[in-house]
């Protein structure tokens, strides 16, 4: 593979030389007991609140240096909340985030500025993810205007080297977001977010919105960028297809949970938790002979309302093997099987799937 | 396995949606803004050529006004009682209105649109004059009226919460006051004041300048809120996020991102108000708290005119038929800009 075009040559090194790199395998990024509830009020004049949102409920995880994290759940389970707490978008309720060691729970604007080097986001809409009144140019170059940095041969010639970085046609440095396609608009919206350099990218269902035959493209840019700038992923999406690719590990969500994280081959080859057998049972299977061995698990029911998630399991209304102790108990996450392999659940599954 | 096509050539390429622009205009590297495909639109469009030409007609005569009544001869102010001739301008036992011409208006190859009853002042320099009085108020308290509402609509849409609820009561509360009577009774009392307090002469350069401040004050709240709401829903659209998580501001995400996206509503909104303002100054100077005496304003001029009406009708007509035709092409070119910049009008 060739990198010519890659920005490294621009000499920004420099500038960022003081940033500590992470070394390979260590943890980067780790949420504990991270929580967002989102109050909701009632009255126009006096509000007062009457229950909250609970959209993320408290979930730990780490990142380690240089791997994916797949992070699946079905709509509404509070994946782009995490996503958004993770890069300081939001304001977390409860828990802690640590970032290369520093507590960033609660920074405020200023004092996270240095870390939004750092961690960056890519958005699942690539329509509404670029201001359509402003040019590729200015939108690649909105990093640099920012946080003030100056790149040695212009930002022009940056934001240049970007474009072609993530396969676009660097003379189209003029053109307004509505003259590219879909894909072409997520590559726009993967440069500005590779600009800085950064350690670690939110990809937030970055190829939902994309052509069946165009999301393998967008994921094989983000694989092989991961590679060439030792970036670390937080890759979510909502079923376990798209991930099974890119990830190193995945994490599966249900109603602000995580109720199991696994070793990519791990998971899909020997999950614990029944939710995660209900979404690897709707993953289309390139074997045949593979759909005719693993049952297909239809899950019926309506996810519950995070204002008002079940007690103990909160997979439990919707469970088939749900007895009376996982209304009364919540199931805790814990290590089951593989090393670093956690399944939150009282009857976790015995056989493999495959 | 991965990479290849998308190093060598624009990936995602030979797929149908991938699209016109690539093909048709691939030599054409400079993009197409929103707005230069507006542009593009209103200069096919016939009414808002002949209106946009209109405006500029009206716009270069205010702005050559001194240099026009040179060409024509006679001052807005200069009372003219006698022609080059020596003949009576006027009948003085008519009660001074203009002695022959047109409908008893005094017209003369002389005095192109008549002159004034009982003083002689040459219309058509007072109707070149008026045009300056008329546009200086409309678009300066357009200016005011667009950059209040513009600002607080942005703010109040952006910070929500408190701040959203203090700036929209303030809004109501504008919304809900007699601005025309306000106006009426203000002017006046606000020129005063200036003079007596700060002791600026209430001279006509004040009066334009309060004309503007309360015009301006009294119309920015309708916009803020329409600003307002704009500014709550592009505040969520991504990219906003986006900027945010680069580590901007508000004040980079409102002037920066959330402004350019305004720019069609703005342009709609000012095309909207000029023509109401430029009424507005007309009915101000008619009711005699705008331009004042020498100063010609058609408002002045109507306000003037309708003493002599029956004698002398097309002195009312000229400033009326200007007052008209400026505030016609206004809103039609007001129309047609709202159009181009409407994606979903289907025309062009
Ligand atoms: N700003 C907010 N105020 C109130 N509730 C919110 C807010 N943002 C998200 N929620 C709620 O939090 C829950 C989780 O939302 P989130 O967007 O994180 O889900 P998601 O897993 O990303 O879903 P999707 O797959 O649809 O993107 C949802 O019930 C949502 O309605
Ligand atoms: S704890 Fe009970 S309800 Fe929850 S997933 Fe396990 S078996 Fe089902
Ligand atoms: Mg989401």
């Amino acid at each position: 593979m060739t990198t010519t075009s890659t920005p490294k040559s621009t000499g920004r090194a420099t500038a960022f030389s003081e940033r500590t790199n992470p070394v390979r395998g260590e943890v980067l990024l780790e949420v504990e007991g991270l929580q967002r509830h989102f109050p909701v009020t009632q009255g126009i004049v006096f509000q007062r609140q009457t229950g909250a949102v609970k959209a993320v409920d408290g979930i730990d995880f780490q990142l380690i240096a240089g791997e994916t994290l797949g992070l699946v759940g079905e709509s509404g389970c509070g994946k782009s909340t995490t996503g958004r707490l993770v890069t300081r978008l939001d304001e977390p309720t409860g828990g802690k985030i640590t970032f290369q060691g520093a507590d960033i729970t609660h920074l405020n604007r200023r004092q996270m500025r240095p870390f939004r080097r750092d961690v960056q986001i890519i958005f699942q809409d690539p329509f509404s993810s670029l201001n359509p009144r402003q040019t590729v140019g200015t939108i690649i170059a909105a990093p640099f205007d920012i946080q003030g940095i100056k790149s040695e041969g212009g930002t022009r010639k940056a934001v240049q080297d970007l474009m072609a970085r993530v396969g676009l046609n660097p003379e189209h440095y003029n053109r307004y977001p509505h003259e590219f396609s879909g894909g072409q608009r997520q590559r726009i919206g993967i440069a500005r977010a590779l600009a800085l350099r950064p350690k670690l990218i939110v990809c937030d269902e970055p190829v939902s919105a994309l052509d069946v035959s165009i999301q393998a493209q967008v994921v094989n840019l983000l694989d092989d960028l991961q590679d060439e700038f030792d970036l670390t992923y937080l890759f979510v999406a909502h079923d376990l297809s798209v991930v099974r690719h890119i990830s190193d590990r995945v994490a599966v969500m249900y109603l602000g949970k995580i109720v199991e994280i696994a070793a990519r081959d791990e998971l899909y080859n020997h999950s614990r938790h029944p939710y995660t057998h209900a979404l690897l049972s709707a993953v289309p299977e390139p074997d045949p002979d593979a759909v005719k061995r693993r049952e297909r698990i239809r899950l019926t029911g309506d996810v519950p309302s995070p204002l008002n998630p079940p007690t103990g399991c909160r997979f439990r209304t919707r469970c088939w093997k749900a007895q009376d102790v996982c209304a009364e108990q919540e199931p805790p996450l814990v290590q089951i099987g593989a090393p670093g392999h956690l399944a939150a659940c009282h009857f976790p599954e015995e056989r493999d799937v495959v | 396995m991965t990479l290849g096509a998308t190093e060598a050539s624009p990936p995602d390429g030979g797929l149908p949606s991938e699209h016109i622009a690539e093909t048709a205009e691939a030599k054409q590297i400079e993009g197409r803004s929103l707005g230069q495909i507006a542009w593009a639109r209103l200069k096919k469009d016939k009414v808002a050529l002949i209106s946009a030409t209109l405006i500029l007609l009206i716009i270069a005569i205010a702005v050559l006004a001194p240099l026009i009544v040179k060409i024509s001869g006679f001052p807005p102010d200069q009372p003219n009682f006698k022609d080059s001739n020596g003949n009576d301008l006027l009948d003085t036992q008519l009660g001074g209105i203009p002695a022959g011409g047109l409908f008893g208006s005094g017209m003369s190859s002389e005095h192109w649109l008549g002159v004034e009853p009982q003083n002689g002042r040459d219309v058509f320099a007072r109707l070149v004059y008026g045009a300056r009085a008329s546009l200086l108020v409309a678009l300066g308290g357009t200016v005011v009226a667009v950059v209040l509402g513009t600002v607080v609509g942005m703010v109040a849409g952006y910070f929500r919460g408190w701040v959203d609820a203090l700036l929209s009561r303030v809004m109501d509360i504008l919304l809900s006051f007699p601005t025309l009577l306000f106006i009426l009774a203000l002017t006046p009392v606000i020129a005063d004041r200036a003079q007596s307090t700060f002791g600026i002469p209430d001279n006509n350069t004040l009066r334009m300048g309060v004309l503007i401040f309360v015009l301006g004050f009294f119309g920015w709240a309708y916009l803020a809120r329409i600003v307002r709401g704009q500014t709550l829903s592009i505040r969520e659209r991504e990219f906003i996020d986006a900027a945010r998580s680069l580590g901007a501001g508000p004040g980079y995400v409102i002037f920066r991102q959330i402004l350019p996206n305004l720019i069609p509503t703005l342009l709609v909104y000012a095309t909207l108000i000029i023509p109401t303002y430029i009424t507005a100054e007309a009915a101000l100077s008619f009711l005699g708290v705008g331009v004042k005496e020498p100063t010609a304003s058609w408002g002045r001029m109507i306000s003037d005119a309708s003493n002599w009406y029956e004698g002398n009708p097309l002195y009312l007509f000229f400033p009326g038929a200007m007052l008209f035709i400026t505030v016609l092409a206004f809103n039609l070119l007001g129309d047609s800009v709202r159009d181009a910049l409407d994606p979903r009008a289907g025309r062009s």
